[in-house]
Parts: structure tokens; sequence; C-alpha cells
């Protein structure tokens, strides 16, 4: 038990690499036995990843570091750190959390979305290369390697968005995608390499300890925070992100929101942790507030006026992040004179990420049951699904209360931190996300209008199958627990979270290079 | 007991959702307060549309995007502009994110 | 540090900055995709120039040459690793242009446009 509790980090993203190797070689066995496997591969990860954070947890949030290869992680007579390590803190295992839910219900679901198409093995293994790619972006404490687990991501996701190659549409969302993300994970690579050059190290805790504000370190800030942001689908680089989600089946959708949050995890790791208040924080966290409001408006009023039910959750998805940008954002712009406003618009943040990916999680598997049953996709196509999938009815509404911020459920809570820590800062950015939710209501408001209410449309629509209903089940309990209780899960889960990014630079430094 | 507070107020939703239920049973209550004698079907239940007909479900229901014309249309100077950004062109994007990083990179390298 | 001796760095950024020309003016999908190789050829470079050392032989341990200046290895590893992923990156980006052309009929990227709005 205590060589597992060691080794647990890397086997958090080595299990599902060996399910994504060994998925169409155990395909060749059958249907049953490949679904036996991408289960067990799947609920061994969410095993994992739950084992990783009681450990961290129960060591009282003192990060943990996982030398690849080797036991210290500073040998002596070397003054830089030489080896790959994984280190984990609060923010990163609350990441693996939502990955690892995340990636557990996709292939839950996935294994009745799935069943009447050939391609399941492969699709199997793109999934867990993917949910082992943001496993690897939320673990890792190398930049290098960093940058490596960002490419395998976009790989595995580009190779999903378009994986339905019959669908027109999918291979052109597939191609700009993979286009984007190559672009801004090479920019990536170029500020990394302008790192290495003037300190001589790509270990994250060594370049946070040695870092200056010279102007090449400038330049790198900008190339990471563009393409970083690029990547999280802040306006104006967010075209891509309804197409993505749009074209990819439903719930590869779910995964890549878990993927942009871990871009967004990437872009909070660098500016807090490494950078800090090395550079001018106003400036930064201005940059970032005015990303931000723009993503709120520009996603809720382009989700008003869509008639694809995908296209208008993706949109919504994409005025989620700026919500977590605004907090984060916030409390980045006063990092220099700590207010503690600072820290609860933080912890807002945070908050908001597990609920975002709760609550679009939950309206992207409704939308892949709807436009199962229905057989279109166009809202003014469907109709009265009220009437038969009375199940599904419920757990959109309660999808697409939450999101838009409606007590008593896990959205009002961490979008009322936001309101009123934002509200500090300047009135104008909680009058902005306020409005952001309005209208977020009246977009989901429309669509269950048009979907679930008024005559059939077409027919008797067919059951749900009850692993879809499962998955969806079990994320509708997570609204409604985080919703009834969030002074538990804040103190547990996000006060660590939050606490890493606020004060907890010299903790991440200290537990690499020994000693503060 | 299961309340937050964000340092400027306080949320209890277990309280709140108290409020709610019991807000619910009160108005449920003043309901059965009323007549018992009023049916929902036949002549008493229907419609009065001015003496017409009642059209069927199929006509009245108002379809996805019509739902909210009058919002959309207040808006169409705005969503003419922001909709014509959205091209689909593969180089439009990359225009942004280079623009974004070039308005990034002067900010960064100018401010102290 | 004069001009001459940065002069590597110059032609790597300028390659990089090429590699974004092609991808904003080239019309192409196949052009796009050489563009992207190229931004990735000039960040290659940038990487193996980081680790030059003047004077220096290459980083090979065994047998080499008592007190001489060695070559960075690092960058020489960052750049094998970055090659392949481009390789990859290449291979699926190809693999959706012949998908694309299938299914529209044009490389062209100002029309393939179905998802806009």
């Amino acid at each position: 038990m205590n060589a597992l509790a060691t080794h647990v980090p890397i086997l958090v993203i080595a299990t599902p690499l060996l399910g994504a190797f060994a998925a169409p070689l155990i395909a060749k066995l059958g249907r049953t036995t490949r679904v036996a496997f991408s289960g067990l591969i799947a609920g061994l990860t969410a095993c994992f990843a739950g084992l990783l954070a009681a450990t961290l947890y129960s060591a009282g949030g003192q990060p943990i570091v996982y030398v690849l290869g080797g036991r210290v992680p500073l040998p002596s007579g070397l003054a830089v750190p030489v080896r790959i390590m994984l280190e984990v803190d609060g923010l990163s295992v609350f990441m693996a959390l939502i990955a690892a839910l995340v990636g557990a219900l996709a292939v839950l679901y996935s294994v009745s979305y799935w069943k009447e198409r050939s391609g399941g093995a492969l699709y199997d293994s793109l999934l867990f290369l993917l949910i082992a790619g943001v496993f690897g972006l939320v673990l890792t404490g190398d930049m290098f390697n960093f940058f490596v687990f960002l490419e395998i991501t976009s790989i595995a996701a580009c190779g999903l968005i378009g994986f339905r190659a019959w669908r027109k549409r999918s291979s052109e969302a597939a191609f700009k995608v993979m286009a984007l993300y190559t672009l801004a994970g090479l920019l990536v690579l170029l500020a990394v390499g302008l790192l290495y050059g003037q300190y001589g190290g790509l270990n994250m805790a060594f370049l946070a300890a040695n870092l200056s504000g010279s102007m090449l370190d400038r330049i790198a800030l900008a190339l990471l925070l563009a393409g970083l942001a690029m990547k999280a689908g802040a306006v104006p680089m967010h075209m891509w992100a309804p197409e993505a989600y749009g074209e990819a089946p439903a719930p590869v959708a779910m995964v890549l929101v878990a993927n942009s949050q871990a871009g967004l995890y990437a872009l909070f790791r660098i500016l807090f942790t490494l950078y800090g208040v090395a550079l001018s924080v106003t400036a930064i966290g201005w940059i970032l507030i005015v990303m931000a409001v723009l993503t709120i408006l520009v996603g809720v009023t382009m989700a008003l006026v869509q008639s694809d039910i995908k296209r208008l959750i993706a949109f919504g998805a994409v005025s989620q992040i700026g919500y977590m940008l605004l907090a984060v954002g916030v409390g980045f712009a006063v990092l220099a004179t700590r207010p503690a406003f600072g820290l609860a618009a933080i912890q807002g943040g945070i908050f908001h990420m597990i609920n975002d990916v709760a609550c679009i999680g939950l309206l992207f598997l409704a939308a892949g049951a709807m436009v199962r049953a229905a057989g279109t996709r166009n809202l003014n196509a469907m109709g009265g699904l009220a009437h038969d999938l009375k199940g599904l009815t419920v757990l959109f509404a309660v999808g697409a209360f939450a999101l838009a911020g409606v007590p008593p459920f896990n959205g009002f809570a961490s979008k009322l931190i936001i309101y009123e820590s934002t509200f500090r800062l300047s009135p104008v950015l909680a009058i902005v996300a306020v409005l952001g939710s309005i209208i977020l209501l009246a977009v989901f408001l429309r669509a269950f209008q048009a979907a679930f209410l008024g005559p059939r449309t077409v027919g008797e629509a067919g059951r749900v199958p009850w692993t879809m209903t499962l998955s969806m089940a079990v994320l509708a309990s997570i609204v409604i627990g985080f919703g009834l209780f969030p002074g538990f899960f804040i103190d547990k889960l996000v006060a660590p979270a939050a606490n890493a990014l606020w004060n907890g630079q010299a903790a991440y430094i200290g537990a690499v290079l020994g000693g503060g | 007991m299961g309340g937050i507070s964000t340092g400027f107020g306080a949320w209890n939703p277990i309280a709140w959702s108290l409020l709610f239920a019991g807000t619910i049973v009160i108005a449920w209550g003043i309901r059965l307060l009323g007549r018992s004698d009023r049916k929902l079907d036949g002549e008493q239940g229907k419609v009065f549309l001015s003496g017409n007909d009642e059209p069927s479900a199929e006509k009245l229901h108002v379809r996805g995007d019509h739902l909210y014309w009058g919002m959309v249309d207040g808006l169409a100077g705005y969503y003419r502009r922001v909709r014509a950004v959205h091209t689909g062109v593969l180089s439009d994007y990359i225009a942004w994110f280079v623009g974004v990083l070039g308005v990034v990179l002067v900010i960064l390298g100018l401010v102290r | 540090m004069t001009f001459v001796g940065n002069l590597p760095f110059v032609v790597s950024m300028l390659l990089v900055c090429l590699g974004l020309y092609v991808l904003l003016f080239k019309r192409n999908l196949i052009k796009m995709v050489i563009g992207v190789s190229l931004v990735e050829t000039g960040i290659n470079l940038f990487l193996v120039t980081l680790g030059y050392r003047a004077g220096g032989v290459a980083p090979i341990y065994t047998y080499a040459p008592v007190g001489a200046t060695q070559v960075l290895p690092t960058p020489q590893a960052l750049t094998l690793t970055s090659i392949v992923i481009g390789l990859a990156t290449t291979a699926l980006l190809l693999s959706f242009a012949i998908l694309i052309y299938r299914h529209y009929g044009t490389l062209d990227v100002t029309e393939i446009k179905e998802l806009k709005g």
C-alpha cells in the first residue's frame, strides 16, 4: 500500500496510456471484452486519482514531488534539477479529480452511444489518450513535459473531433482546430525555449526561483498567455470552440471542456507560481479581465441565435470560461496588495471550474441523447420530447438552471462568490457577470422550450439507454450535492487549490529545491 | 449548517430550500381553501378567444428560432457585425490569434 | 553580442515569421500545412542554436577529448521530441486535408466555411 501511495502520481497518467495502446488489441477478443476493459481502465484511473487526492490532503497540502527515474529531486553536487518531475499540489489534484470524473463518465456514456457503429476500439484508444494527456498536463512540474502533453491532447482531441469521417463538417472542424492547436503549441515551445536559454533549466520550480523580469521573460509570458488563452477559448480567439464542441461526439465534447480547463489551469500555474509578482500584475490581470468580459458577453449573445443544439451549448461553454478567467484575473490583478477579496475571487473561479464541468457535461450528454431521440440537431425541427423522455427533461432542466446560476444549485454558489468579489475591484465586472447569467438563462429556456415542450414532431421517441441515463444522473447528483453543501466542498477541495495559487509559490519551489 | 460566507454576505442553500418548500406548502394550503367544484374539462376549462375556436397545438407552438425574435431583432445591428466576424475561414482565426499575441506583446513590453 | 553572432537566432525567427505569413495570406490548405511546418522548423532551429557553445564538440561523453567544451545536449533532446511531434501533427493535418477535399471538392480555405455564424 505504501508503494502504491508513493507511485500513484505516475500511475494516474500511465493507466489511461496503457488503455490507449492496449484497446485495439483487446478489442480483437470481442465487444464485451472491449467494453469491460475500458470500464476497468476508467475505474482504475478514477481510483488512482482519488488515492492521489487522499494522499495529498492527508499530508496537509504540502506538494508531492515524484521524480521519474530517480529518488531525490536535487542530487547532491547539482544546482539544477535534472530529471523530469511531477509536482502535485492542491490545484493539480483538484484538476485531476475533474479529469477523472469526466473521463470515467465519458467512457460509461460511450458504451451505448457508440453501440451500432464500428471503430469503437479506435475511439476508446483516442479517448484514453486524451484523458492521459489531460492528466499529464495538470500533474507535470516540467515545462517541456508540459509542451509534450499539450501536443498529445491536441492530437487526440482533433482525432476525436474528426472521428466521424463521413460527416463533411467534422473534417472541416478537425482541420481548423488542429492547425490552431499546433500553432499555439509551437509558440508555447518557443516560450519554453526562451526560458531555457535564459536560465538553463526546464523545471517549473527551478524557473520560478530564478525568474527575473527581463525583456525575454516578458516575451515568453506573452507567448504563453496568448497560446494558452487560445487553447482555453477566450474571445477573440474562441471561434474554433463552437465548431469543435459542436462536431465532436457528445461525450468527447465533455472531455474537451475539461481539456480547455486544463489549458486554463496551465495559464494560472504559469502566472501565479512561475511569474508571481515578477512583472506588473495589474497590467497582466487587466488583460485577463478584459478578455474575460468579452468572452462572457460574446459567448452568451452568440448562443442566443444558434439553431444547432450542440453549437448553442458550446457557446455557453465558451462564456463560462470567461467567468473563470474573470475571477482568477481579478485575483491576479490584486496579487501585489493581497486584499481579502482576491483570495475569495480565486476560490470562486476554481469552484466554478468543477461546477462548470458538471453542468456543461450534463448538458452535452443530454444533447447527445436528445439528438439520438429526435434524429436531428436543429432546434427548429425538434419538439415535444418531454412527452416521452421525462427523465431527460428533468436532467436537462437541472443542468440548464444550474449553469445559469439559479439557486439552490452549484452554479449559484460559485457565481455568487464571483459576483461579490469582482464587485470589489470594479462594479462594472459584477454587472457584466450578472448580465451574462441572465442571458444564459434566456438561452437555455429557449432551448428547453424548443426541444422539450410543445407537440410531438417526430413520433415516439425511443428510450434513452441506461448507461447514458446513469452518467447523466451522476453529474446531476454532483450538481445538486455541490449546490446543497457548498461550504463542505469549498473547505475540502477548493480552499487548498486556491491557497496553492495565492500563497503557495514558496511551498512549490521548496518541495523541489529543498527548504525555501 | 451548510452555509458559506463569501466575506461580504452569506448563502445557506439548506435554509433557502426549506424556505422554498415552506412557501410551496403555504401556496398549496391557500389553493386547498378554494372552491372544490371547479371542473377543468368541458366548457369551464376551455380558453376564451372571443368565441373563436382554439387552434391546434401544432399551429400555436412557437418554435426554436422564433421565440425571442423581438430581442434578436432589437439587437440586429450588433448581431450583423458579430456574426460576420465568425466567418469560418481558418486564416481569419489565425489572424485574430496573431493580433491578440501582438497586442499582448506590446502591452507587456511597454509596461514597467 | 554581435549581429553576426546572433545570426542563427535571427534566421530562425525569420522562418517563424515566414510560416506565419503563409498561414495568414495563402489560401490553399496544403500551403497552410507547409506554413505550420515552416513555423515548426524555425522553432527547432532556435532550440538547437540555444545549445551551441563556441568551439564545442558533439555532446557524446564516451571518448570525448579531455577538457573540451561540449555543446549542450538538452536542447538536442528537445528538438528531437519536437520533430517527432511535428511529424504526427503534419500527418494528421494532411489526412484531414484529404478528407476535406473528398467532401468539399476544393482546397480553398475561403470556401470551406460551412461552420460559420
